[in-house]
C-alpha cells in the first residue's frame, strides 16, 4: 500500500487598506488595469519600499492564531527572477528569517483529530498579472499585456509541514485555514478571486518507507480543485510507482479545464532565486508589547466557536462546525437561537433554508437574514399545527423577499394547515375509489402503498393537510 | 552683477539671488571641452534662486535620468528625488545633470555611455569617478556645488582628483529616495563643493529623516553651524596598511606626509596604527556591491526601460535589450554579483563578505573609539590619463582608501591638500557614525592650512576664469 504525503504552501492576500510597501490601495481585484500604481510599486528607478505596519500586525495575528512563535527579529530578503509582471526584477519576501515559525492547527476529519504543523509564516509582496493573447501562457502568445495593479499587494505565505495524508485532508485544511483567516479578518479567503492560493507538494511512500520524489502542483484555484488536483496527482504518481519507474521531481500545473495536471518545469529548469537580505529595509523588530496587544485582540477562532456552540447550545458537532465556518453566519445563528430559544431548530433552519438560499441565489448572509422574530413565529406556527414543515419551508423565501412575517403570509395565501378530519377523510375516500388495486395491495400487507395515499391527500389539499393526521387517518381507513 | 560669483561662498551666492544665468552661460561656454554635463536646463528668465547640479543618477522632474547608460537614455524622471525636492524647496534651481560612470560603476567616468568627462586641471586626464561630471563641473566653476553619490568613493575620489571638497555622510543621514540604486547598503548622496562651509550648508538642506527611505536616521544632526576649523587636541590615526599599499605613488605619499606634519603643527596628534582587515576592504566591497547591483539592475529588462529589442520570446527580448543597453563594466559587475549570490556560491562568497564587513566595521570603530579620525590619502595616485588604465582590476584596487567608510557606513571627507605634478591631491578623513558635524569642522582646519584654496575657496584653474 502506498501512503500519501502532502504539504501545502498557501498565499493569502491581506485585507489591508494599502499595499505592503507603498501607499496605493490594496483591494485591486475589480479595478481597471494599471489604475492603482505608483513609482514605488512599478519599480521606477530610485524608489524604495516602506513597510506597511498593518501588514506586520496581520501577519502576527495569523501567526498567533496558528500557534506560531513570533520572531522578534525578522528580515526581508529579495527573491530575484525575471518576469514582465515583476517590475523590480525581484520580489521582497522573508526567506532566511520569517516573522513566524513552528505553529500548528488541529485538523478534524470525521472522528480523526490531528495536529498539522505550520513550518513558517512570512510576509511578502504579490506580483502583477499578465493577459496573454492566443494562449494562456507567455510562451507562444502573440502578445502579452501587463497589469501592475496587484504589484505590492501584501501576502502572507503559510507553509505547512508534510502532515496531510490525503487530498481530502488537504481540502479540509484549506477550508480550515480560510475560516481562520476570515475570523481574523485578515484575508477574504476567496480562492476564486485569487485572494487565497494554494501550491501543494505531494509524494508517496511505499511499505518499506521509501519515498517517491516530491511533485509540486501549482495553479489550484478553488477548494474543490485542491482535492481534485491532488487526487489526480495521487493517481498518477501511484501508477508511475507501480509500473516500477521513478517519479520525476518537477513542478506541475493544474488545469481546471482539462481537470488534469501537466508538467511546467523539471528540477533542472528551476530558477536560482539568488536570495539575499533586502538592503532597503531595516531588520523588522517586533516588541513584546505589540505581540501582547495583538494577542489580546485575537477574536474567537473557528474551533473555539465550535466547542462553545456544542457546549452552549447543545448542538451536534457537525452543526457547530458548519455554522462556525463563517463568522457572519455564526453570529446570525446565535441571534436567532437566543431570540427563539430553540437552538437546534435555529441551526436546522440556518444550515438548511438560509444557506440553501445563499447558495442558490449567490446571496450573502446580510441579504438573506430575516428578523429572528420571524423564526419565532414560524416555529410557533409549526408547533401549533397551523402549517406543516413543508409549507414552512415553501414560504421561507417569501419571508426573506417580502420581509413579511410568517403569519401574514400564511393568512394571505390561505396556507393554514388542514386539521379537519372530515376534509382529510373525504380526500382519502376519493383516492381509494380511484385506485382499488392499491387498497387491495395495502390490505395484503404492502405497507409501502401507504405513502401513495398520503401523497394523494397532500396533493388534493395542496400540501396543507397535517401530514401526521393524514398518516393516522389513512392507516385507519385503509384497514377497513 | 558687481560681485563675481566664482569668488563667493554658497551662502553669499544664495543671498545674491540671480546667478542661474551666470552659471548657465559658463556651461554653454565650457562644457564642450569638459563634458561635465549630460543635460542642461533651458535658460529662462524665471529661474531665480541658487543654481546647483546633480549627478545623472538623481531624479529631478523635468529632466531625463540616464545614469549615463543607454538603457535609461530616454528615461524621463517621473518624480523628484528627496534631495532634489529639498533643495528646490530652499530655492534651488537645477542647472543640469552631470556625467558619471554608467550606473556609478567606475572611478573615471570613462564608463559613461556618453563619453568621458575631462579633468579641468588637465583635459587629457580623467576627473575621477564615478561622480566625475559633478567634480569637473564644480572644479571649473560651472556650478556653485553639485551632488554626487558615493558607493565606494565616488564622491571623494573625483573630488580629490579635481581639487574640491567631496563629503560622504554617515549612511542614513541623506535620503536615497530618488537616487538610482547601485549598491543600496553602501550608496550615499553627498555634496561636492569648493569649501567646507558650503558642504555644511548643503548638508543642512539635504540631510534628515525621510519617511520614503526606511534607512534614514530618525534623529537629525544640525548642520546649521559656522565651522571653526580647530585641529588642536584632535587625534588622527593613519593606518599603516594604507601607507604601505604598493600602489601608492611616492610623490602622493610625500605630499600626504607633509600634510600630516602640518596637521601636527596645528596642535593635533597623528599616529600610525594598524587596521588589519583594511586589506580585505576591496575584496569585500567587490563581493557586496556587485551582488546588490545585480539585483538592483534586474528591473532594466527591456519591458519598461530602454530600447526594447525584438525577439522570439521574453528571454530573448530581455537578453538582447540588456546586451545592447548595458556597457561592459556594468555587465561585468552584474555577472560577478549574479555568480556570488547563486545558491552554490552564496556561503563561500556573499555570506563571507558580510562577515568580513562586520569584522572591518568592528576594527574601524575600535580605532575610532581611541582616535577622533582616520587619516589617509584620498587616492593612491593623481588623475590618470584618459584611456591609460585598461585593466579594471587596477581601478578596483585604487578604491582601497575610500571603501572602508562605505563598508562601515561612516562619514568620510576628501579635502584638497596641494598638488603633485600640477594635479590636485586630497586627504581623506573618516570618523565615527554621526560625527559628521565634527568631521566637517576638523576638515575646515585642513582647508585653512591647505595650499589648494585661495580666499577660502578651492582654486579654479585659470583656463576657466579667463
Amino acid at each position: 500500500m502506498l501512503r500519501t504525503v502532502i504539504g501545502l504552501e498557501i498565499h493569502a492576500q491581506l485585507k489591508t487598506e494599502t499595499k505592503a510597501f507603498c501607499g496605493c490601495r490594496a483591494d485591486v481585484f475589480d479595478l481597471e488595469p494599471n489604475t492603482a500604481i505608483c513609482p514605488v510599486c512599478t519599480g521606477q528607478p530610485g524608489t524604495l519600499p516602506v513597510l506597511n505596519k498593518k501588514v506586520v500586525e496581520f501577519a502576527i495575528l495569523a501567526g498567533i492564531a496558528m500557534n506560531c512563535t513570533i520572531n522578534k527579529h525578522s528580515v526581508f530578503d529579495r527573491k530575484n527572477y525575471f518576469y514582465p509582471d515583476l517590475p523590480k526584477g525581484y520580489q521582497i519576501t522573508q526567506y532566511f528569517f520569517p516573522i513566524a515559525e513552528h505553529g500548528y492547527l488541529y485538523l478534524e476529519n470525521g472522528e480523526d483529530k490531528r495536529k498539522v504543523r505550520i513550518r513558517r509564516i512570512h510576509i511578502e509582496e504579490d506580483a502583477g498579472k499578465m493577459v496573454h493573447q492566443g494562449t494562456d501562457s507567455i510562451t507562444g502568445s502573440s502578445g502579452s499585456l501587463v497589469d501592475l495593479n496587484r504589484c505590492g499587494v501584501p501576502l502572507i505565505e503559510i507553509v505547512t509541514e508534510p502532515d496531510l495524508r490525503s487530498p481530502s485532508e488537504a481540502r479540509i485544511f484549506m477550508e480550515l485555514l480560510r475560516d481562520t483567516l476570515r475570523a481574523l479578518e485578515v484575508c477574504s479567503g476567496d480562492m476564486e478571486k485569487g485572494a487565497l492560493r494554494c501550491d501543494a507538494n505531494i509524494s508517496m511512500v511505499d511499505e518499506t518507507g521509501r519515498s517517491s520524489n516530491r511533485v509540486e502542483v501549482k495553479n489550484i484555484n478553488s477548494f474543490k480543485f485542491v482535492e481534485k488536483a491532488l487526487e489526480f496527482e495521487q493517481e498518477r504518481i501511484s501508477k508511475v510507482l507501480l509500473s516500477g519507474e521513478d517519479v520525476a521531481k518537477e513542478t506541475r500545473s493544474w488545469s481546471f479545464q482539462s481537470k488534469e495536471t501537466f508538467s511546467m518545469r523539471s528540477k533542472e529548469e528551476e530558477n536560482d532565486y539568488r536570495y539575499f537580505p533586502e538592503p532597503d529595509l531595516p531588520v523588522l523588530v517586533v516588541s513584546d508589547e505589540l505581540i501582547e496587544r495583538i494577542k489580546e485582540s485575537l477574536p474567537e477562532l473557528p474551533w473555539e466557536k465550535v466547542d462553545r456552540f456544542v457546549e452552549q447550545y447543545s448542538l451536534p458537532r457537525y452543526d457547530a462546525t458548519v455554522l462556525s465556518s463563517n463568522a457572519d453566519i455564526a453570529s446570525y445563528f446565535e441571534e436567532v437561537a437566543q431570540v427563539t430559544g430553540r437552538p437546534k431548530e435555529s441551526s436546522n433552519w440556518i444550515m438548511g433554508e438560509v444557506m440553501r438560499l445563499m447558495n442558490d441565489k449567490e446571496l450573502t448572509i446580510e441579504e438573506v437574514k430575516v428578523n429572528p422574530e420571524h423564526f419565532t413565529e414560524l416555529f410557533d406556527l409549526i408547533d401549533e399545527g397551523k402549517i406543516s414543515n413543508k409549507i414552512a419551508k415553501d414560504i421561507f423565501p417569501t419571508i426573506v423577499e417580502e420581509k413579511k412575517s410568517a403569519r401574514e403570509i400564511v393568512k394571505e395565501k390561505g396556507l393554514e394547515q388542514i386539521d379537519d378530519d372530515k376534509v382529510i377523510e373525504d380526500a382519502l375516500q376519493k383516492a381509494m375509489v380511484n385506485n382499488p388495486a392499491a387498497v387491495q395491495q395495502f390490505r395484503e400487507g404492502k405497507e409501502g402503498v401507504l405513502g401513495y395515499f398520503v401523497g394523494a391527500v397532500m396533493k388534493a389539499t395542496r400540501g396543507k393537510a397535517n401530514p401526521s393526521k393524514v398518516n393516522e387517518i389513512a392507516r385507519r381507513m385503509l384497514k377497513n | 552683477m558687481t560681485k563675481n560669483p566664482l569668488n563667493l561662498r554658497l551662502s553669499e551666492i544664495i543671498s545674491l539671488g540671480d546667478t542661474f544665468k551666470f552659471y548657465r552661460k559658463r556651461i554653454d561656454k565650457y562644457n564642450n571641452e569638459l563634458n561635465a554635463f549630460l543635460q542642461v536646463r533651458t535658460l529662462s528668465e524665471e529661474r531665480q534662486g541658487f543654481p546647483y547640479a546633480t549627478k545623472d543618477n538623481i531624479l529631478a522632474l523635468g529632466t531625463r535620468t540616464t545614469c549615463a547608460s543607454r538603457i535609461l537614455g530616454n528615461y524621463d524622471s517621473p518624480y523628484d528625488a528627496t534631495v532634489t525636492k529639498r533643495l528646490n524647496s530652499k530655492g534651488g534651481q537645477l542647472l543640469g545633470k552631470t556625467n558619471m560612470d554608467e550606473f556609478a560603476m567606475g572611478s573615471s567616468t570613462e564608463n559613461s555611455a556618453f563619453g568621458p568627462s575631462r579633468n579641468p586641471w588637465d583635459l587629457s586626464r580623467i576627473p575621477g569617478g564615478s561622480s566625475g561630471g559633478s567634480a569637473a563641473a564644480v572644479a571649473a566653476g560651472l556650478t556653485p556645488f553639485a551632488l554626487g553619490s558615493d558607493t565606494g568613493g565616488s564622491v571623494r575620489q573625483p573630488a580629490s582628483m579635481c581639487g574640491i571638497i567631496g563629503f560622504k555622510p554617515t549612511y542614513g543621514l541623506v535620503s536615497r529616495y530618488g537616487l538610482v540604486a547601485f549598491a543600496s547598503s553602501l550608496d550615499q548622496i553627498g555634496p561636492m563643493t569648493r569649501c567646507l562651509q558650503d558642504a555644511a550648508d548643503v548638508m543642512s538642506m539635504i540631510s534628515g529623516h525621510d519617511s520614503r527611505d526606511s534607512n534614514t536616521i530618525r534623529h537629525a544632526l544640525s548642520f546649521d553651524i559656522s565651522l571653526g576649523g580647530n585641529l588642536k587636541g584632535l587625534k588622527f590615526a593613519v593606518p599603516s596598511e594604507m601607507l604601505s599599499y604598493p600602489g601608492l605613488d611616492e610623490e602622493v605619499k610625500e605630499r600626504f606626509l607633509s600634510t600630516t606634519k602640518e596637521i601636527e603643527r596645528s596642535g593635533a596628534v597623528v599616529e600610525v596604527i594598524s587596521i588589519p582587515s583594511v586589506e580585505y576592504a576591496v575584496a569585500t566591497y567587490y563581493l557586496i556591491a556587485p551582488a546588490e547591483a545585480s539585483s538592483n539592475l534586474s528591473r532594466y529588462d527591456g519591458i519598461r526601460f530602454g530600447p526594447r529589442q525584438q525577439s522570439e520570446d521574453y528571454e530573448g527580448l530581455t537578453n538582447e535589450s540588456r546586451d545592447i543597453g548595458f556597457g561592459k563594466e556594468v555587465k561585468r559587475r552584474i555577472l560577478l554579483g549574479t555568480f556570488t549570490l547563486s545558491a552554490t556560491y552564496y556561503d563561500a562568497y556573499y555570506r563571507k563578505a558580510l562577515k568580513t564587513r562586520r569584522v572591518m566595521a568592528g576594527e574601524l570603530n575600535k580605532v575610532l573609539d581611541e582616535y577622533d579620525f582616520i587619516l589617509n590619502p584620498s587616492s593612491p595616485v593623481i588623475a590618470p590619463k584618459i584611456g591609460e588604465i585598461t585593466d579594471p582590476l587596477a581601478y578596483y584596487l585604487m578604491d582601497i582608501y575610500t571603501i572602508p567608510a562605505n563598508v562601515a557606513g561612516l562619514p568620510s571627507i576628501s579635502v584638497p591638500a596641494g598638488f603633485v605634478n600640477g594635479m590636485p591631491v586630497g586627504v581623506l578623513m573618516t570618523g565615527k557614525r554621526f560625527s559628521d558635524v565634527s568631521i566637517l569642522d576638523a576638515a575646515k582646519g585642513i582647508e585653512d592650512l591647505s595650499p589648494s584654496f585661495s580666499d577660502g575657496l578651492a582654486i579654479i584653474p585659470e583656463r576657466w576664469t579667463e
